[in-house]
């Protein structure tokens, strides 16, 4: 019986390493069922040992992974989808030919495959490619079919590593469409990148990793909530009286807008009710919460700067 | 056990329709029927170009007769020299003028004929007018010195040196053991040679075959689906499987390719066509027909075959066990990482050199212990297998290569499945007995 509220994917103490090199230290954290999360890090932060421990590609060398509340076994991976950054399909073989190659390897039969197979190329204006061999496919191209290829067997967990990189930005809507078509009926997903405007987009969790360690997981708004430091943008017209430069700390004016600083203690109403005793014309006032990127570099430097400095990408 | 044959099959059947395999599967029978074909005109050429030699013959050496062969032919004139010499230099009736004088002292072993030419007349020729004049001197002093032809001709004694087993002298005639010795030696080095030939051949493909998965990445796709493990194997065995389909293509198509070629243009390796090959005659023939015959009966195919195909398995899959491990090792740059082969190569081109010692002498302690060593038995045994070896050797040579092939598999499997994800740099010698024992 599969308990169907129990997390997709359940991470627990998990230690990784490769010979000197500690690649997953004690991570933790529990994937709810039906979600998109968001694996962060920089590079080389551990997200890909992760990532090949929960596809069962290795071993952890301490603690367990429970997919759907059961510890990880050989069947598992047969319900889940994987598509790696470092993308690749056998050159030779013919399009159809290697998603039903692929497709039986994750334990479908080949007339359900082969229908569903064409289904999806139908999708992506493939269908006319079902002979072609994959070298003969322009690159793009060729992610879709990988694409195709990773979800064909219809997995119960998708994990996406850097899935749009390398797309137009046409087809990458058409992806990001289908991913959230497939997140609605029911497929949970781990997407792992670096390009935190699609993580906040699409994310509703995020685990962050760096250096091996987990050092922040969580839902992105309560995360960015966590990380507020008390910011409002007011945007008004005409001027702006020097009493309120004297009562708050502002930043970044501009001719039409201003970003206030609030203390802890002083809530964003006491900042309304001045502006309005003030008689500033007010256009706009919203709370300012700090983008993931920031956090993520925040945290990260911070981690890092107790030794040697993480590298960013992005 | 499903994935293994999902992988088996991807294997065969990507490779069987690569236009490459086929030609090479195709291409290698005719070829081999065309080169025969050329070897056999080049062989067979005779000269086109007539030549007419003028004999001057004062001792009646030839009795007149002198028949025409290949492109040479003889005339005999009365005429003195000195005129044929003259009328030559004008209209060139004669390619050459032979002077043969007359035969002054039978006991002399000396004997010197002119041969006035200003075209240089080719060694073939030369040497054909030389045996023709042998032969005719040789039956001008046997009737010259009173001998009786069959008398000198007993003179001349053919040994044949029969070689018996000890243990069958019971058995009577047909232990002739110098034709079966032959023979074997003849079948050894076949079966030695193909074992070695598949071994680098489909070895390499398996190899490049991982490499390939590798450097495209798709082998991390792949094995979030199959262990790695299976997929090793399922390649081993689909490869080998390619190369089973590759030599029984050429089994059946290289003697039916000889066989059109002889039909087509006739070609029968008749011996007396072959210059300077001893005239064979036919009850001799016949009697060398039936004692190969005999000696191919005598073998003990029962063995020989089973055994030879178990060898060629386990030489198969223990090598290409281990060129899939070193595929696995190798960074992406092929080039600099052909280092990594050499390990492997070595033993392979060993066993071949013992092999070809162990035909000479199949049961030295040299070729005995090489066919109990794994890593030479797959090739040296095969060889060793028509001189009927005792069979303890050869059971216990069986077990040990299978039993290192197992190993090997083994270790190749803990090689690859770190090997396979280790992108990037070449990994050394080091690093892979490293992953015999490392964790997953």
């Amino acid at each position: 019986m599969i308990r169907t509220n129990a997390p997709v994917i359940e991470v627990q103490d998990v230690t990784k390493s490769y010979g000197e090199k500690v690649a997953v230290d004690s991570v933790s954290f529990a994937m709810p069922p039906d979600a998109i999360l968001g694996l962060l890090g920089p590079n080389g932060a551990g997200k890909t040992s992760l990532i090949r421990m929960i596809t069962t590609i290795t071993a952890p060398d301490s603690g367990s992974i429970f997919f759907q509340g059961q510890p990880l076994n050989g069947y598992h991976p047969t319900q889940i989808g994987y598509l790696p950054e470092e993308r690749g399909l056998y050159k030779q073989m013919y399009v159809g030919e290697q998603l039903l190659y692929l497709a039986q390897l994750k334990g479908m039969n080949a007339r359900a495959a082969e229908s569903r197979a064409r289904d999806w190329l139908g999708k992506f204006d493939l269908q006319d490619h079902w002979k072609k061999k994959v070298e003969e496919l322009s690159k793009g191209m060729q992610q879709q079919v990988q694409f195709i290829a990773t979800v064909l067997h219809e997995p119960k967990l998708l994990i996406l590593d850097e899935p749009f990189s390398g797309l137009d930005p046409v087809n990458a809507n058409r992806m990001r469409a289908e991913i959230l078509r497939m997140h609605a009926n029911g497929t949970a997903v781990i997407f792992s990148t670096h390009r935190m405007e699609q993580v906040e987009e699409l994310c509703e969790y995020i685990v962050l990793i760096d250096r091996g360690r987990n050092i922040l997981q969580g839902k992105v708004h309560d995360i960015r909530r966590q990380f507020n430091e008390h910011r409002y943008r007011l945007t008004y017209t005409g001027e702006l009286p020097a009493a309120l430069g004297e009562r708050y700390q502002l930043l970044n004016q501009t001719f039409s807008g201003v970003d206030i600083q609030l203390g802890p203690d002083v809530s964003s109403n006491e900042l309304l009710r001045d502006l309005l005793r003030m008689d500033v014309q007010i256009q706009g006032f919203q709370e300012l919460l700090p983008s993931l990127n920031e956090i993520f570099i925040k945290r990260v430097s911070k981690v890092s700067s107790t030794g040697q400095p993480a590298t960013i990408s992005r | 056990m499903n994935n293994l044959w999902l992988v088996i099959r991807r294997e065969y059947i990507t490779r069987i329709r690569r236009r490459s395999f086929i030609l090479a599967t195709l291409l290698t029978p005719i070829g081999l029927a065309l080169f025969v074909v050329i070897a056999n005109a080049v062989f067979s050429y005779g000269n086109d170009d007539v030549q007419r030699i003028a004999v001057i013959d004062d001792g009646d050496l030839f009795a007149g007769a002198l028949p025409d062969e290949n492109g040479l032919y003889f005339h005999f004139v009365d005429q003195p020299l000195d005129s044929l010499r003259n009328d030559a230099g004008e209209d060139r009736d004669y390619a050459g003028i032979l002077v043969v004088p007359k035969v002054k002292n039978p006991r002399s072993r000396n004997f010197r004929v002119q041969l006035f030419s200003d075209e240089t007349l080719s060694i073939d020729a030369q040497s054909r007018i030389r045996n023709r004049i042998e032969d005719a001197v040789r039956e001008y002093k046997i009737e010259a010195l009173d001998i009786d032809e069959r008398t000198l001709a007993s003179l001349e004694t053919d040994v044949s040196l029969s070689v018996r087993s000890l243990t069958t002298t019971e058995e009577g005639e047909s232990d002739d053991r110098s034709m079966a010795s032959m023979l074997g030696a003849g079948i050894g080095t076949v079966m030695g040679f193909l074992m070695y030939i598949s071994v680098f051949v489909y070895g390499m493909m398996v190899m490049r075959s991982v490499m390939e998965e590798k450097t495209n990445r798709i082998v991390e796709v792949v094995i979030s689906s199959v262990r790695p493990f299976t997929l090793l194997l399922g390649k081993i065995i689909g490869v080998g499987a390619l190369g089973l389909t590759q030599v029984l293509t050429w089994m059946i198509m290289i003697p039916g390719m000889l066989f059109l070629v002889g039909l087509f243009f006739g070609l029968d390796a008749e011996p007396s066509q072959m210059p300077n090959s001893p005239d064979m005659d036919p009850a001799e023939m016949q009697s060398m027909i039936e004692r190969t015959i005999d000696g191919l009966n005598d073998l003990n195919w029962w063995i020989i075959i089973p055994c030879f195909i178990l060898y060629f398995l386990g030489g198969y899959f223990m090598y290409a066990a281990l060129f899939a491990a070193v595929g696995s090792a190798m960074g992406d740059d092929m080039g600099e990482s052909q280092t990594l082969t050499i390990p492997i190569t070595i033993p392979v081109i060993l066993a071949f050199y013992i092999m070809m010692a162990a035909i000479q002498n199949p049961n030295s302690s040299l070729a005995v212990w090489s066919s109990l060593f794994p890593l030479f038995a797959p090739i040296v045994m095969p060889a060793r297998l028509a001189f009927d070896p005792p069979l303890w050797q050869v059971l216990v040579s069986l077990v040990l290569v299978f039993l290192f092939a197992g190993l090997m598999v083994w270790m190749a499997s803990r090689i690859y499945r770190i090997g396979i994800l280790n992108y990037g740099k070449k990994s050394t010698l080091k690093d892979m007995g490293k992953w015999i024992t490392a964790k997953y």
